[in-house]
């Protein structure tokens, strides 16, 4: 039995049907991220968790009890908001004590756990700051630490990293998953940023339209998408539309062009099959082992600097290819002839 | 409008304030014949009758501005949490008093409560004191509500309320430790606007026959001539002291730079 699990939650805003038979069994000490677009029920699937939003249906049990029953301060979840929500009239070391004191903690015993949580994120001189006399990330850190400190069942994270910069949000989700896994602690975390979900999970639940699509781990999702929708909304990819010419053989073929799988499909010869390239797996050039090389025409090229991706064109068809940036070598000029080279191998086949 | 214009508006606006307060506190001082003195102000205040009646005002004044935090806070957290929509009903309920006269309402108080009635509050001091407490309470709602409201506008009190009740906390320790003293500010405000009604209100005291301060300064201004600018002084002086103590306590407020 899962520790946390997640029953055929149905939930409407007047017409408007926002989660819809979402399931999701989640292990005790397991970071499982839901990703996905504005809209799609990703935080209303969280808050009702939290109890902040009730359920039409279904149920949400914690070790085997439903939670539903249960008003949001008797659930002993913990939460991490996008915008903080730190007490503005409390210290940092009252923010982290609050749920403590709420509890009737001793006095000492809060002192002792508050000093512990700010050391656990490494702001421990911090305690007697106002939230105002803080930095965005440190606000979130402390946020974070009085969540933690009642010491809860689950933690919720609401995109706790979406209101800060680029940097610190690098840095503070790198801290979140380190904190995570030294207090083992169930979590789910909710975001639109599929980087930040591969990257900090160990299972992601890609959803769209009150629906899990997908849940898998970060390397399935990306590399096995199950649905068009996955495939586009988790990285960045070509989309090519072909027919499957030997299903044993794993032949396939687009505009003239034959590509071998490598592996055997399930559908029948004549079958139109969405399939498509990650941008990692084209090449500028012929490689060896990537036997399938078109003549195309740089369309645009985009400078990221460790990477740049260029859009080429080759039999009117637009291909997506990540290259690493060579001071040696400067990337092809917008309408430059080029070679494009790839294998079929690494052609992905959308829900197969 | 031009700069001199300007200048000019703004110095005949000043003059026709200042101009009246300056002529009765200079009155104020002329008790003692040629030359100025505090005369009319000593004689107020050793007044048993000022002290008496001024300690009831302020009385009744703490006790409005109590029962004024205590409807209007949680109200006001309850439309912006709950009923949005609300607002502009609860607004518009709250400015009432500001277009309805006190003396409909004093009138209107004797009516429903006098001795013949079910309930008889205007037989007793006591149940007319309550009279008075509803009829300031009311008189300052708008002043109340309006500050409470614009406090509440500058915190996030929806996730604020949230993340309290994931750490546990019930609605009184949410009311009490979390929202209350994030509009603490504006809670005074309207506690002081509050202060300086009740102290200078008239009309509900004497209908109601109570031993207010408003009609101690009517009665004082049938009889003498200087004490009546003396007190009219010391009323301003109250109010102004009550604005003052606004802004300081605005201003040192430890955490107002502070966001949700």
């Amino acid at each position: 039995m899962a520790y946390l699990d997640i029953l055929n939650l149905q939930k409407s805003f007047g017409a408007n049907r926002v989660v819809r038979d979402f399931s999701l069994p989640i292990d005790k000490g397991e970071f499982v991220s839901l990703l996905g677009p504005s809209g799609c029920g990703k935080t209303t699937v969280l808050r009702m968790v939290a109890g902040f939003e009730t359920p039409d249906e279904g149920a949400i049990r914690i070790e085997g009890r439903d939670v539903v029953p249960l008003r949001p301060n008797q659930r002993n979840i913990g939460m991490v908001f996008q915008s903080y929500a730190l007490f503005p009239n409390l210290t940092v070391a009252g923010n982290v004590g609050f749920g403590l004191k709420v509890a009737g903690v001793a006095g000492a015993e809060t002192r002792a756990r508050v000093a512990e949580m700010l050391e656990l994120i490494g702001l421990p001189e911090m305690g007697g700051r106002y939230p105002f006399q803080l930095s965005g990330g440190q606000q979130q850190r402390v946020a974070l630490a009085r969540a933690l400190a009642p010491r809860p069942r689950v933690l919720l994270l609401d995109e706790p990293l979406s209101a800060l910069d680029a940097k610190v949000r690098v840095r503070l989700r790198g801290e979140i998953r380190e904190i995570q896994r030294r207090l083992g602690i169930t979590t789910i975390f909710v975001t639109h940023d599929q980087e930040e979900a591969l990257s900090i999970s160990d299972r992601v639940v890609v959803m769209n339209g009150g629906v899990a699509d997908q849940v898998g781990t970060p390397f399935a999702i990306y590399n096995q998408p199950a649905t068009p929708f996955v495939a586009g909304f988790v990285g960045a990819l070509t989309p090519i539309e072909a027919t499957v010419v030997d299903p044993r053989a794993g032949t396939v073929s687009s505009g003239g062009m034959v590509m071998h799988l490598g592996r055997a499909l399930p559908m029948a010869a004549g079958t139109v099959v969405p399939i498509a390239l990650r941008p990692e797996s084209v090449r500028l050039g012929r490689e060896a082992g990537r036997e399938i090389v078109l003549p195309a025409t740089a369309r645009a090229v985009e400078f990221m600097g460790s990477v740049i991706r260029i859009r080429a064109e080759a039999g009117g068809q637009s291909f997506l290819l990540d290259t690493f940036n060579r001071a040696d070598a400067p990337p092809p000029q917008p309408g430059e002839p080029v070679e494009i080279s790839f294998s079929g191998r690494d052609v992905i086949v959308i829900g197969g | 409008m031009t700069r001199p214009a300007a200048w000019v508006a703004l110095v005949l606006g000043l003059l026709y304030f200042v101009i009246p307060l300056w002529g009765m506190a200079e009155f104020s001082l002329r008790m003692r014949r040629g030359v100025y003195s505090l005369d009319a102000y000593g004689s107020v205040l050793a007044n048993p009758e000022f002290q008496r009646t001024f300690g009831f005002s302020v009385l009744m004044a703490v006790v409005t501005i109590l029962v004024g935090v205590l409807l209007v806070v949680p109200t006001a957290y309850w439309v912006r949490l709950r009923m949005p929509r609300l607002r502009p009903v609860v607004e518009f309920i709250t400015l009432l008093p500001l277009v309805i006269p006190a003396i409909v309402i004093a009138f209107g108080y004797i009516r429903l409560y006098n001795t013949g009635s079910w309930l008889p509050l205007t037989g007793t001091a006591g149940g007319a004191n309550v009279l008075l407490l509803m009829g300031y309470t009311m008189l300052a709602l708008p002043y109340m509500y309006r500050a409470v409201d614009t406090g509440l506008a500058s915190v996030d009190v929806r996730t604020l309320t949230e993340a309290s009740q994931s750490l546990g906390a019930g609605w009184g320790t949410i009311l009490g430790r979390v929202i209350l003293p994030n509009v603490v500010v504006a809670v005074l405000s309207g506690a002081f606007l509050t202060f300086a009604i009740v102290i200078g209100e008239f009309t509900f005291a004497a209908l109601l026959d109570r031993p207010a301060f408003g009609p101690f300064m009517q009665r004082v201004g049938e009889d003498s001539a200087y004490e009546p600018s003396a007190l009219a002084v010391i009323a301003f002086a109250i109010t102004w002291a009550c604005m003052g103590l606004i802004g300081l306590v605005t201003r040192t407020q430890k955490h107002t730079r502070a966001g949700a």
